[in-house]
């Protein structure tokens, strides 16, 4: 009786679920002067990637526990056969 | 110019079903990008400029988006064993020549030809390579499809090495192979640049590198299936990074619409990459192969009128003209939920006999124990 029923990770889905949301919250409650930034170009150039990469973490997170938490996961390997 | 743009990008005003369509769009590419390797970015451009967002802006916020959702897509995929890293990253890196080269292409046709003949030369490149490489793919697909029905179809004897992977197996050039942990073969470098390049190009060009990627990596190469698809996001996540930073030092990258984009696709990049552990290779293929033809249609429809626009034909009537673009843009929303249908259908199928199997096993060993 090794695998019980495990535990779904809500918890923790909040949490990234909280962080996504303060992010998204910020990105548009300060849409005009954060495009200003954006495009100037040049060096600017890193802080499209560096949100890209920071958003990417923590909705990948995200969306990675909310599948955990809906019970959608993948098939597990077992020997074939 | 650059100022021009700027001001384009500031001057978009998103509307809620803007939000709305982005987030499903972004959803429904990213469900096929984390089963296939890539996909969504021939809806999204065309989109977002109808919405008025300028081309360059449309492609370069794209981009943006595509290199999160690839990094997000290949660190699941590779948690399920489908990434080949050190393939990705030799292929991706070539890749990033073809890119460069493929842009210097594009300038070189629109400063010579105009729009017109960019779009012309786009269409066309889509036709070949989706009805030569498509076709293939598809006919492969179907064939495994048959022998998995007849009972043939094991795993080994659907992923077979082709007789072109078979050869360069057997060539030995000092001081350039690489051992590939997916074939547990040695390759030499010289024959995966060729191909990595092809993929850079193809993406300079359509947008979809993976299109030339992953039939590449499977057909050439020998790499199965699944790991090819996986692979073929570090490829994607190298590209679009590298593209992302040229676009954003010009400005050009617009982070709201970007994120908007992200803030679907990774739900459904996570569920493609899911999807991926309940079928057998052959259905990757499928999807791939319905996606190229269906948008070889797509584009076949554009044809005409851009070579009415070079006046090459005689005009075409602007009714038939409107006609062709929305039907052209139809059919290629209509490949990505086709796709999305597949993927679906094969998801909710295998979890329902996972559940199923489950239950069969918890009822065996229930059986055992009261023994």
């Amino acid at each position: 009786m090794a695998e019980k029923v495990k535990k779904k990770p809500v918890g923790k889905f909040l949490v990234f679920a909280g962080i996504t949301f303060i992010l998204y919250y910020l990105l548009f409650a300060y849409e005009s002067l954060i495009n200003d930034y954006f495009t100037r170009g040049k060096f600017y150039a890193f802080l499209p990637v560096l949100t890209a990469f920071i958003f990417s973490y923590a909705h990948g997170n995200t969306t990675d526990l909310f599948w955990k938490v809906v019970g959608i996961e993948a098939k597990k390997r077992r020997e074939v056969k | 110019m650059q100022e021009t743009i700027q001001h384009a990008v500031q001057m978009i005003d998103l509307q809620f079903w803007h939000i709305m369509y982005l987030i499903f769009v972004g959803f429904v590419g990213g469900l096929v990008s984390g089963f296939i390797g890539s996909g969504g970015a021939f809806v999204l451009t065309p989109s977002m400029m109808s919405m008025g967002v300028p081309g360059i802006v449309a492609v370069a916020s794209n981009m943006c988006h595509k290199f999160p959702k690839a990094l997000v897509g290949a660190i699941k995929r590779a948690k399920f064993g489908h990434v080949d890293v050190k393939l990705g990253i030799i292929m991706g890196l070539s890749a990033e020549a073809g890119v460069l080269y493929g842009a210097h292409i594009q300038e070189h046709i629109k400063r010579t030809l105009g729009d017109a003949g960019s779009n012309l030369y786009v269409s066309i490149a889509f036709v070949i390579v989706l009805g030569t490489v498509g076709l293939y793919v598809l006919r492969d697909a179907f064939k495994a499809m048959a022998l998995e029905k007849e009972g043939k179809g094991t795993l080994s004897e659907e992923e077979k090495p082709t007789k072109i992977a078979e050869l360069l197996y057997k060539i030995h050039i000092p001081g350039t192979m690489i051992h590939f942990k997916s074939i547990n073969k040695k390759v030499s470098f010289l024959f995966t640049i060729p191909l990595g390049f092809a993929t850079g190009f193809l993406a300079a060009t359509i947008a979809v590198g993976g299109f030339i990627g992953v039939p590449s990596m499977i057909y050439i190469l020998g790499v199965p299936s699944l790991i090819a698809s996986g692979t073929e996001l570090v490829i994607a996540f190298i590209m679009g990074a590298v593209g992302t930073f040229k676009y954003a030092w010009s400005g050009f990258v617009d982070i709201r619409l970007a994120m908007l984009i992200l803030l679907g696709s990774l739900f459904g990049v996570q569920l493609g990459a899911i999807g991926t552990t309940y079928v057998k290779g052959y259905m990757i293929k499928l999807v791939m192969g319905v996606i190229m033809v269906i948008i070889l249609v797509s584009r076949g429809l554009m044809v005409p009128v851009y070579l009415s626009q070079l006046g090459w034909i005689s005009p075409l009537n602007p009714t038939y003209v409107s006609l062709l673009k929305n039907t052209s843009f139809a059919v290629n929303a209509l490949a990505l939920f086709v796709a999305a249908f597949i993927i679906f259908k094969n998801l909710i199928k295998g979890i329902y006999e996972e559940k199923r199997y489950r239950v069969l096993e918890t009822a065996h060993s229930t059986l055992k124990t009261t023994k």
